[in-house]
């Protein structure tokens, strides 16, 4: 499995950059991965940003699973309001997919029934 | 895609039903059963799950795998309602024969006789067994 590395985070990913070990995790890790790549985050992680990847954190923590976007979208909708839990807003803050890029940046793996 | 499935009417609902047959953690059966199930709920289908026989240990509650080096996956089945999977039928007899009852299962289910499961799948488009 191939290393991440970047401003001092050293830690392996698949072939698609997700976390190979879910307890690698820190905070620094999730900037980090914002930090590089064809999906890096222009400006780095805002608040708005974290807001999402701790949300998708407690949700793995608590369903053992990174859901799909559509069910994100709902869950978000539910616990932060309809102007957080629609696609335009995620979409906007996650450009390559809230599923797929907040998913990584979270430390989950990619989530299932990502089609 | 044959002509056929081209020329039907957009968003044919059909009845699939899942059937779980075998303990979580001694085969891969369950565990690929519930990703099918994740991933065929964006297909907007008519979905239900049935438990039998030792399949009705998926869905016991308290299962602690750290023993044995498997995730224990067990919480993933309260997510199936928010993909709309909301139809989970458990044998009477397989719960019975295993001194089992609803209350020992970590997600709300319909509890159905023999016959009555029979006439369920009966009822279905396609039932896959895992």
């Amino acid at each position: 499995m191939p290393m991440f590395e970047q401003g001092g985070v050293s830690v392996e990913v698949d072939e698609e950059g997700y976390l190979v070990n879910l307890n690698d995790w820190t905070p620094e890790v999730a900037t980090a991965f914002a930090a590089t790549g064809d999906d890096k985050i222009e400006g780095g992680l805002t608040s708005e940003h974290w807001e999402i990847i701790n949300f998708l954190r407690k949700y793995y923590e608590e369903y053992q699973i990174a859901p799909a976007v559509r069910v994100l979208t709902k869950a978000i909708g539910k616990k932060m309001g309809a102007d957080k839990g629609n696609s335009k807003y995620l979409y906007s803050l996650f450009q390559y997919g809230p599923g797929k890029q907040a998913c990584r940046y979270a430390g989950l793996p990619k989530p299932t029934g990502c089609i | 895609m044959s002509e056929e499935m081209m020329d039907d009417e957009e968003g044919v609902i059909k009845k699939f039903m899942y059937v779980n047959r075998k303990a979580p953690y001694g085969s891969i059966y369950a565990l690929e059963s519930l990703e099918v199930v994740l991933i065929g709920a964006a297909f907007d289908q008519d979905v239900s799950l049935a438990f039998i026989d030792d399949g009705v240990y998926q869905l016991m509650k308290g299962q602690r795998t750290s023993g044995i080096g498997m995730k224990d996956f067990s919480p993933t089945y309260r997510a199936l309602e928010m993909y709309d999977v909301e139809k989970l039928y458990v044998d009477q007899d397989s719960l019975a024969a295993r001194n089992l009852t609803a209350d020992d299962l970590i997600v709300p289910v319909e509890v159905l006789s023999s016959a009555e499961m029979a006439d369920l799948m009966e009822d279905q488009d396609v039932v896959l067994s895992f």
